[in-house]
């Protein structure tokens, strides 16, 4: 039995366990193909960026990408897989409209990553990691199919998850950790409707120690497709295995199914052929590639920190929220270290944290920036935190000071005598707009001594408009306060 | 006419490159109809060259080291905008939209390129009559064969229709049509020459080749073509010696090897006779010879066999009739590739491809080719072996001369039986060389091989030239 | 070891995707027999310990930069092509 959640969001136990392993394609962020100098940009009309290696014209040679394969061993370094030293290139034949060479150059026996880990956070296996082609793209018009090869030749890291996934909602956290980490150390920009990232799903369940065949589930075009497919696939597996005792692993083979996202069910493809044979050899035309220990030392050095050692140290070195440190994960590698930064700056680090996954990501988003390129830089802002609580800005006075000093390259004490921004203080000064304010609101008053503790904000607005948002926050509460109460 | 000696005249301007050019041509279109060496000639484009060649020497211009050379290419050999049929239906109307890296180096040189020569298709064969476009015939016997498959590319040599051809070599492919025809005939090691534009057979096999009247010129071409190029993988980085600048000197010392599996049973005695009269000529030169083994070597035909034949089901897959090359349209995409290559194949690829595909597929893949790809080793190492003992392995090339034209067409074995002298080099990478040696009763070329150690040609060249001299010297 | 029958030698053909005329499977069977009767005297030979030798030279480590390269004309990409439907390749529709 397992605990998963149904369509509508309350917890259920299924009376199978869901076993899911994913099989994820990553394009490498590269300029050019993994073979050939060709261009890799999206969208390039068709057949415009080919050349003799890509399109397989006779006598055409292929020659590796050297930043592919270092992307690859960096990807290969940041799910922890072992990393042998030579690899090499085989060939996978088979016959296909999209596969101009007849054959996909592949790895075969000796990849570039071997047994590996993901931590979504719970630890999930990784078979292996390899490079290999793409193909070109099938598009269908009436009773022709029209053949693209812009995309084949593109770079694909094909990493095999194990197993060990046990519900849809994981299924898809994995996918999401997955390509987070790759966009967060720059191999891929995982896009999934771009097809730079795709994702196929092995699917089976389990009742008791009986298992069913499993189903390779493909078309899952987005993240939430990915979690609709499975818990779809695991419970029409189950119907299928109470009703039909013959649906049992090893009595049936695997097959493929593909999902109808408008339907909402997996559907069975045709078969492409009997039991492919692909028939892999080394392909002579490529020769292995050593992989020195330097090699994989600088690789896991491009890496940093991991996704889930930052997530670990961001919880335990600042005290954030689960909550928090999602939000400032979200927003990639840049911000962590920005985050770190403006903390050390202004000691603050819930503050700084606030500001950035409130204030800083608004403006990025408004301006259309990256962080890498914003204009306030960490330190500035951790001088405004510091400054907002030493002199008690108002919420609005310390927006307008950051305002100014994204508009302006002035640290915070200069940006707020530029702006005459003033912070009243002054007890009495305060104790008289305070009074002055209760007298005019005696409804909020008497609301407020019955009990209704909201009515001093109402209380709080009259008097910082008093004061022309001058007034020290802190102080005003605290006057206001004490006049409030010293009546009762 | 030697290449040297065209060079020389031209550089002298006793010729011009468009007379040298027409001499040729002539010849050309004399004999090719009977012949069929060249499938193709472009001698519009040649005429072109040839006037462009010598305006530019008219000026003053400084040329390359083959200006005005006419050259003719094997048909494998990509050139732009020129047909390159690989003597295959399936290829008859492909145009390549470029050049092969070999034919960069030659019109970089300045060669005039005359045209494409005739072969066995797809580099399949020993006898050039595995072409779709008609046999070459022998141009010293028109009834017999001239070798294969770059039995254009002799052809064209030996009948004077060019001074010099480039081949491809991936079992004797260069060599044994050179032996036949009575020409000198160059297989370089693997990788000295990038196969960049090479129409892929045997990947980890095929060579770029030169097919020539004389040893000094093998060493001339061989300069040109020879050095690295970024968009071979498997091309060496380093680039080759000068060869044509030592081709004269001879070696001292020469310790020849002898190969006793060489002169067993299978071998003809006119061609045995001929090739030890040129041994005791190397031992007259101050050469000693060694008797040697190359234990494996019976075994060499089986590997080559399941080797070559893989590959080349992997290479010419992409023969679909999709992207390039006939089609035939079914009634689907399975009738489209099953009737496109059933009927753009010959039968002798036909067999090579279901081989290679048998091979390979599940459940033979560790008996066949991972067994052929460890004997493969073996045979390399007895070569490394018995390069410890000598400079050179001589032997025969072939162990017959020129067959009937259609004496073996049936009986692919027999066919394959050409080549056994010849495959060990390619299994092994070495450079070898076929030089005439002689001829048979019914003054049939007789042709003798040289091996030498992995990146040797310049031994090898100079070894051969050696004796060419010697077998060229008036009495 | 196994010799190669004509339905061996048929499904052989269908991998290789050639059609062969029932004259042809007639006449290869044998050939093809003949050849792979002959290439198993390879098992006879001892290879314990012995690794294949895929590549005949040493050479590791080819590389090329990351930097593009003038790609074909769309036109040059398409001029060899049997069939063709504006910029693209055509063939009759596809299995799925």
């Amino acid at each position: 039995m397992s605990v998963v959640t149904s369509r509508f969001g309350e917890a259920m136990t299924t009376p199978y366990e869901t076993i899911i392993g994913l099989e994820v394609h990553v394009q490498l962020q590269t300029r050019t193909k993994l073979f050939c100098g060709c261009p890799t940009t999206f969208g390039l009309p068709p057949n415009s960026a080919t050349c003799p290696v890509c399109l397989g014209l006779p006598g055409a040679l292929p020659v590796l990408n050297r930043h592919a394969f270092q992307l690859a061993l960096r990807a290969a370094a940041a799910l922890n897989c072992q990393i042998p030293q030579r690899t090499k290139w085989d060939r996978k034949n088979y016959f296909y409209p999209d596969l101009p060479k007849g054959y996909q150059i592949s790895q075969y026996d000796q990849p570039l990553g071997g047994e590996g880990y993901l931590d979504i956070p719970r630890r999930i296996g990784i078979i292996r990691a390899h490079l290999e082609e793409d193909a070109g793209k099938l598009t269908h018009e009436g009773n022709l199919t029209l053949v693209d090869l812009n995309r084949a030749g593109m770079p694909l890291l094909e990493i095999v998850g194990k197993p060990e996934l046990t519900s849809p909602e994981e299924a898809k956290i994995y996918l999401e950790e997955m390509a987070g980490l790759m966009r967060d150390i720059g191999v891929s920009d995982c896009r999934m409707e771009e097809g730079s990232l795709r994702c196929d799903a092995n699917v089976n369940i389990r009742v008791g120690d009986e298992v069913t065949p499993i189903v390779e589930i493909k078309n899952l075009n987005s993240f939430r497709f990915l979690e609709r497919a499975v818990r779809y696939e695991a419970s029409r597996q189950y119907e299928r295995f109470q009703r039909d005792s013959s649906f049992r692993f090893g009595k049936v083979p695997k097959q493929t199914w593909g999902w109808d996202e408008v339907a909402g069910v997996t559907r069975p493809q045709r078969e492409k052929e009997e039991a492919a044979d692909y028939r892999y050899f080394p392909d002579p035309d490529l020769v292995p590639i050593r992989i020195s220990p330097e090699q994989v030392a600088a690789a896991r050095a491009e890496v940093g920190e991991l996704p889930s050692q930052a997530r670990e140290r961001l919880a335990s070195q600042y005290g954030l929220s689960s909550y928090d440190v999602g939000v400032l994960m979200g927003m990639g590698r840049t911000a962590i270290a920005y985050f770190d930064r403006a903390s050390a700056a202004c000691g603050d680090s819930k503050t700084a944290c606030n500001w950035i996954t409130n204030q800083v990501a608004a403006v990025l988003k408004e301006t259309n920036t990256t962080l890498d390129a914003f204009a306030l830089s960490a330190e500035r802002l951790g001088g405004l935190i510091a400054a907002q609580k030493r002199i008690g800005l108002s919420r609005q006075q310390a927006l307008d000071v950051f305002a100014k000093m994204i508009a302006e390259p002035l640290d915070a004490d200069a940006a707020i005598s530029a702006l005459g921004v003033t912070v009243v203080s002054d007890d009495s000064a305060i104790v008289e707009a305070v009074r002055r304010a209760m007298a005019a609101n005696p409804k909020a008053v008497s609301d407020y001594r019955k009990g209704k503790k909201a009515a001093a904000n109402s209380l709080k607005g009259a008097v910082m408009k008093e004061l022309r948002g001058a007034g020290r926050a802190d102080v005003v509460d605290r006057v206001l306060q004490t006049e409030l109460e010293r009546h009762e | 006419m030697t290449a040297v000696l065209c060079l020389q005249r031209l550089a002298r301007r006793e010729i011009s490159a468009s007379a040298l050019l027409d001499y040729y041509l002539t010849a050309i279109s004399s004999r090719n109809r009977e012949l069929n060496a060249f499938l193709h000639v472009d001698e519009t484009g040649a005429r072109r060259q040839a006037q462009a060649i010598d305006h530019r020497r008219a000026k003053g211009e400084r040329l390359g080291p083959l200006a005005g050379l006419p050259v003719a290419i094997k048909d494998n050999i990509c050139t732009a905008n020129i047909p390159t049929t690989c003597a295959s239906r399936i290829l008859k109307d492909y145009i390549p939209p470029y050049d092969a890296h070999v034919v960069n180096r030659l019109r970089e040189a300045d060669a005039v390129i005359v045209g494409k020569t005739n072969l066995d298709e797809f580099a399949m064969g020993s006898s050039t009559e595995n072409s779709a476009f008609g046999p070459t015939r022998n141009p010293i016997d028109p009834t017999r064969i001239p070798g294969g498959s770059s039995g254009g590319s002799a052809c064209a040599v030996a009948a004077d229709f060019v001074p010099v051809s480039l081949g491809s070599d991936t079992g004797g492919s260069v060599r044994q049509p050179a032996a036949l025809c009575g020409v000198v005939g160059l297989k370089p090691s693997y990788g000295r020459v990038s196969r960049y534009g090479l129409v892929a057979f045997g990947s980890s096999l095929d060579v770029v080749g030169t097919l020539t009247t004389d040893v000094a010129d093998a060493a001339l071409v061989l300069g040109v073509i020879a050095g690295p190029d970024p968009r071979d993988s498997t091309c060496l980085r380093e680039s080759g010696e000068d060869y044509f600048a030592t081709v004269e000197q001879p070696l001292t010392d020469l310790r020849v090897g002898v190969p006793r599996e060489f002169f067993a049973a299978g071998l003809d005695s006119e061609v045995e006779q001929a090739v030890r009269t040129s041994l005791s000529i190397y031992e007259r030169l101050g050469a000693k010879l060694v008797e040697i083994s190359l234990p494996t070597s019976p075994h060499a035909l089986a590997v080559y066999y399941l080797v070559a034949t893989a590959e080349a089901s992997g290479n010419l897959a992409r023969y679909d009739g999709v992207h390039y090359g006939s089609r035939i349209t079914g009634t689907n995409l399975l009738e489209l590739y099953e009737k496109s290559r059933g009927a753009g194949f010959g039968a002798e690829v036909k067999r090579r491809i279901m081989l290679g595909t048998h091979a390979l597929s599940s459940g033979y893949r560790d008996a066949y080719y991972l067994k052929a790809l460890k004997v493969r080793r073996l045979i390399k190492a007895d070569y490394d072996a018995a390069f410890q003992r000598c400079d050179v392995i001589a032997g025969p090339t072939s162990p017959t001369t020129a067959f009937a034209l259609g004496e073996r067409a049936n009986d692919p074995l027999a066919m394959y039986l050409a080549d056994i002298y010849t495959i060990g080099a390619n299994l092994a990478g070495l450079p070898a060389l076929s030089l005439p040696c002689g001829k048979s009763q019914a003054g049939l070329p007789i042709g003798f091989q040289l091996t030498a150690p992995v990146l040797q040609e310049e031994r090898l060249l100079r070894a051969a030239r050696m004796l060419e001299r010697q077998l060229r010297a008036k009495p | 070891m196994s010799t190669l029958n004509r339905e061996q030698v048929a499904r052989i053909a269908h991998l290789a995707r050639l059609e062969l005329t029932p004259a042809e499977l007639d006449g290869l069977t044998p050939q093809l027999d003949a050849i792979v009767d002959y290439v198993q005297r390879l098992s006879a030979v001892d290879t314990t310990d012995i690794e294949p030798l895929a590549h005949a030279l040493d050479v590791i480590d080819a590389f090329r930069e990351d930097e593009p390269v003038r790609s074909l004309a769309v036109e040059q990409a398409l001029a060899n092509s049997p069939g063709r439907r504006g910029p693209c390749f055509s063939v009759p529709a596809a299995l799925e």
